[in-house]
């Protein structure tokens, strides 16, 4: 049978609406609140709840839940299944991930919505299974080969594990393009209250369908239906027959292998379909930047033991504050850049090896000192350990 | 009021469905925020285990404890590992069946939880007399709160036999002194 | 009863005038093969809006494009796993998939294990010629022992993938395999095919003289030809001379290619199964919300 969205049975089977609740629990939670289809996923230790979770709800709303034989597969079916007019998901951690690169690219070529939660773990290769990290945040911005962009939130809390996931199909039915949630072993595995939205207490975007009569209805350029880069969405058994290909294709969508010019014209589309909208699509959360001299620019699990310390910092009469990115790609460059005009010092502290500190340092300003602090390890900073950075930045 | 409660045993005893059954109840039956976490991987699955709750009348930034109000142990490995980090006026609150080795120069709480659940006929519920335990000694939160907790958290089947253990958990807790 | 079209009246039907001309090098049968999927829809006179061509890479993946119908052209490997997914969306569709040997059975031959073993509900035309065609003659998996290619230029010393077998030992509802050679038998498979319930494999072998042919002195589409009619076996005659046969006899058609219906069950498939599933679960939820127990 066909899916739809039938907000009674999803708020019957996510159940009571305040719950204390797994990170990767509240993902699954916020894809079937947003009407996640189709779900193909395989299992991978910190993300396997997610799965879990999807596998235990989406039969009893009707959706469609396949366990794939590999991550490869996974990104390929939702990809397939999003053709077929669906919102669909998958999740992952590292190892997989990788995997999911090829098909990853696909989606963007082809300007397929889809979303995929990434519980990051460490790495590189199998690392630390149980343990958190925030060692993807480049692979998710220059991981599949050729020119792209990406589009990444960060979540903090179990909270934001749901609000995003939602946030993360609305930007994907929105620009047709695959959306990544980038949380972690940390948070993914970490229980806190979640208060479930009432369907009038969320928005949800729906993918903006094909319209225009069959015979001039061009799939692969600017909608011709509203003003935007985004096509309208042809999906399949519609009528459109529409062509779909993962090489280079000219506006009707067939391919154009040897043309320089629909090259350009076609990437350089789908991705300024995304960077023109950099301020709209620009999230982040100021904590005591008023008079702050100092700053942490944090997201996702390290955010919190920054804001741990900025609450140390204020009440020793430290003007620290904090700068969270909840929307790490495209990258907020004029609020870093703005930041850091106002501040003498902003402090990154991540769990990798520095990551975020790069476009951060490339659109700082170059009279601020940018410091990156880095744990490794599958642990975050210890308050007291970012205590004592911050202080001899003093 | 913040409270870093650590709870550990071994792997199977449910120790994370304690914790979470804390933060459940601090969280959606009472009005704190609250975050659980929990060792996961070989540990979870026979060796020494352990599940970590903050509960707090403020929002929560670094979700592990950094150190212990409370400790809990209901395995004598456990008790052994998780025990580095704990501070001179840290509550610790021990089963002397469970952890026989506890004389570490200092006061502790001994409750015989596991006695209670074998009393009761199943040792299965050990964990909730625990949590009983815990709320007898700590009032932190209250145990209408707890109770509620723990009824939401359990098979309906065995709602009696779990309200039972934590109920005789929070009487032996309640007349619990530090010895 | 249905007048048929003519070769001509099919392909104005069914191909995408602006995609012609193909990229397929003359005595390619992949052409023959596209046809016979024309002939069986058009026996069947299936809807072409609700028809989708899926694909990965190759030369036989090329094909969706130039039907009139909506097509999925994926990634090398994987368009079993895109049809998965897009089946599981719009069950009510027919996915057919074109795919090669190199494609589905070397870089994708673990999805089509668990799309067979899943018993998943679409077609596959998978275009077997020994040969990884467009990247200019690498081995195949299902290259014979002692044929040549520029990755074996020595002779091939590997055992060639028996596809069928494979397909029917993961328990697909409908297994065949023919040469293009002869139009009858493939488009009666490609018909079974399309109208049974879960995973339908259909072997086409389909020659290459340009990459395969050129290098194993098969280069003449006449050769290549002949040489399925030399090599090939119908399985029942196989079973014959193998249960009764003379030694000599046994001997001679041993390392024969049988050809023919492997397996043709009655049998659900995934989604049939998946929609019981949630219609059980359906009716306990819906039970439990209206009060009972």
């Amino acid at each position: 049978m066909k899916y739809e969205r039938d907000p009674e049975r999803i708020r019957r089977v996510l159940g009571d609406k305040v719950q204390f609740i797994q990170g990767d629990i509240a993902v699954a939670y916020g894809g079937l609140l947003a009407g996640v289809g189709f779900f193909g996923g395989y299992p991978i230790t910190p993300a396997s709840e997610v799965a879990e979770g999807m596998a235990r709800m989406l039969p009893r709303v009707k959706g469609t839940f396949i366990q794939m034989e590999d991550e490869i597969g996974s990104m390929a079916a939702i990809i397939g299944a999003s053709w077929g007019g669906q919102k669909t998901m998958t999740a992952t951690s590292g190892p997989g991930f990788s995997l999911m690169m090829e098909n990853y690219g696909y989606a963007i070529m082809t300007e397929t919505p889809c979303v995929i939660a990434n519980v990051q773990r460490t790495g590189p290769s199998t690392g630390q299974p149980t343990l958190g990290a925030q060692g993807d945040m480049m692979q998710v911005r220059w991981g599949s080969h050729g020119d792209m962009v990406a589009i990444a939130l960060c979540p903090s809390t179990v909270q934001e594990c749901l609000d995003m996931t939602i946030e993360c199909f609305n930007l994907s039915e929105k620009y047709r393009h695959p959306v990544v949630l980038m949380t972690d072993g940390e948070v993914g595995h970490l229980r806190e209250k979640v208060i479930i939205p009432d369907e009038d207490e969320m928005e949800l975007f729906e993918r903006i369908p094909a319209t225009i009569d069959k015979d001039k209805f061009i799939p692969f350029t600017n909608s011709q239906t509203r003003d935007s880069k985004v096509p309208d969405f042809p999906a399949f058994g519609t009528g459109y027959r529409t062509y779909v290909t993962g090489l280079t294709h000219n506006k009707m969508g067939y391919p154009a292998t040897d043309k320089q010019k629909d090259h350009e014209e076609l990437i350089t589309r789908i991705i300024t379909k995304i960077t023109d909208d950099r301020e709209i699509l620009t999230d982040v959360e100021e904590i005591e930047l008023e008079d702050a001299e100092i700053a942490f620019v944090t997201y996702g699990a390290s955010a919190r033991p920054a804001e741990s310390v900025v609450r140390m910092g204020r009440k020793n009469g430290i003007k620290i504050g904090m700068l969270r990115i909840k929307l790490a790609w495209p990258f907020p460059r004029r609020v870093i850049n703005e930041l850091s005009k106002k501040v003498n010092t902003i402090i990154v502290p991540e769990m990798n090896l520095g990551q975020m500190v790069h476009p951060i340092t490339e659109y700082a300003d170059a009279g601020c000192k940018i410091v990156s602090a880095q744990k490794i390890g599958g642990e975050m900073h210890l308050p007291d350990e970012l205590y004592k950075i911050l202080e001899a930045e003093l | 009021m913040k409270k870093e409660i650590r709870i550990c045993g071994f792997g199977g005893q449910g120790v994370i469905l304690a914790g979470f059954i804390m933060g459940k109840a601090a969280c959606v039956f009472s009005d704190f925020n609250a975050v659980q976490s929990q060792s996961y991987g070989p540990e979870a699955r026979g060796g020494a285990a352990r599940s970590e709750v903050i509960i707090s009348d403020e929002k929560i930034g670094y979700p592990r404890p950094t150190s212990c109000d409370l400790m809990v142990a209901m395995a004598q490995e456990a008790f052994n590992s998780y025990r580095h980090d704990i501070r001179d006026d840290t509550v610790i609150i021990i089963d002397p069946d469970l952890v026989p080795n506890h004389d570490i120069g200092r006061l502790l709480y001994k409750v015989q939880v596991q006695k209670i659940a074998e009393d009761l006929g199943n040792k299965i519920v050990t964990n909730i007399a625990m949590v009983g335990a815990i709320i007898g000694i700590d009032d932190t939160l209250s145990p209408e709160a707890v109770k509620k907790a723990v009824i939401d958290s359990v098979p309906k089947r065995f709602t009696d036999l779990n309200i039972n253990a934590f109920e005789r958990g929070l009487e032996a807790g309640r007349n619990a002194r530090p010895e | 009863m249905k007048e048929m079209m003519n070769a001509n009246e099919l392909r104005k039907k069914y191909l995408v005038e602006d995609m012609m001309p193909t990229i397929f090098c003359n005595g390619c049968g992949h052409g023959n093969a596209l046809d016979y999927v024309f002939w069986a829809m058009e026996e069947l006179e299936l809807d072409l809006d609700k028809v989708a061509f899926t694909s990965g890479i190759g030369c036989s993946s090329r094909i969706p494009g130039y039907i009139n119908a909506d097509g999925l052209h994926t990634t090398h490997g994987r368009a079993l796993a895109f049809s998965t997914g897009l089946k599981a969306a719009r069950p009510d569709m027919d996915v057919i998939v074109f795919t090669g040997d190199g494609d589905c059975t070397g870089i994708g031959g673990n999805h089509f294990i668990h799309a067979a073993r899943r018993n998943i509900d679409i077609t596959v035309i998978l275009l077997n010629n020994f040969i990884y065609g467009m990247t200019g003659g690498q081995q195949a998996p299902t290259a014979p022992i002692g044929s040549i290619a520029t990755t074996s230029p020595y002779g091939n010393i590997e055992q060639a993938f028996n596809i069928c077998e494979l397909a029917k030992a993961l328990g697909a509802a409908y297994v065949a395999r023919w040469p293009v050679s002869h139009p009858y038998q493939p488009i009666k498979s490609i018909k079974e095919g399309i109208q049974k319930e879960g995973f339908a494999l259909i072997e086409l072998m389909s020659p290459c003289p340009t990459a395969y042919g050129r290098r194993n002195k098969l280069g003449n589409i006449e050769k290549l030809w002949q040489w399925y009619d030399d090599n090939t076996i119908l399985m029942e005659e196989y079973d014959k001379i193998m249960d009764y046969g003379t030694e000599e006899e046994k001997e001679a058609i041993k390392s024969m290619i049988q050809i023919g219906v492997f397996q043709d069950e009655e049998k659900p498939g995934f989604f049939e199964a998946y929609d019981e599933l949630v219609d059980r679960l359906i009716e306990i939820d819906d039970k439990k919300a209206q009060g009972g127990k």
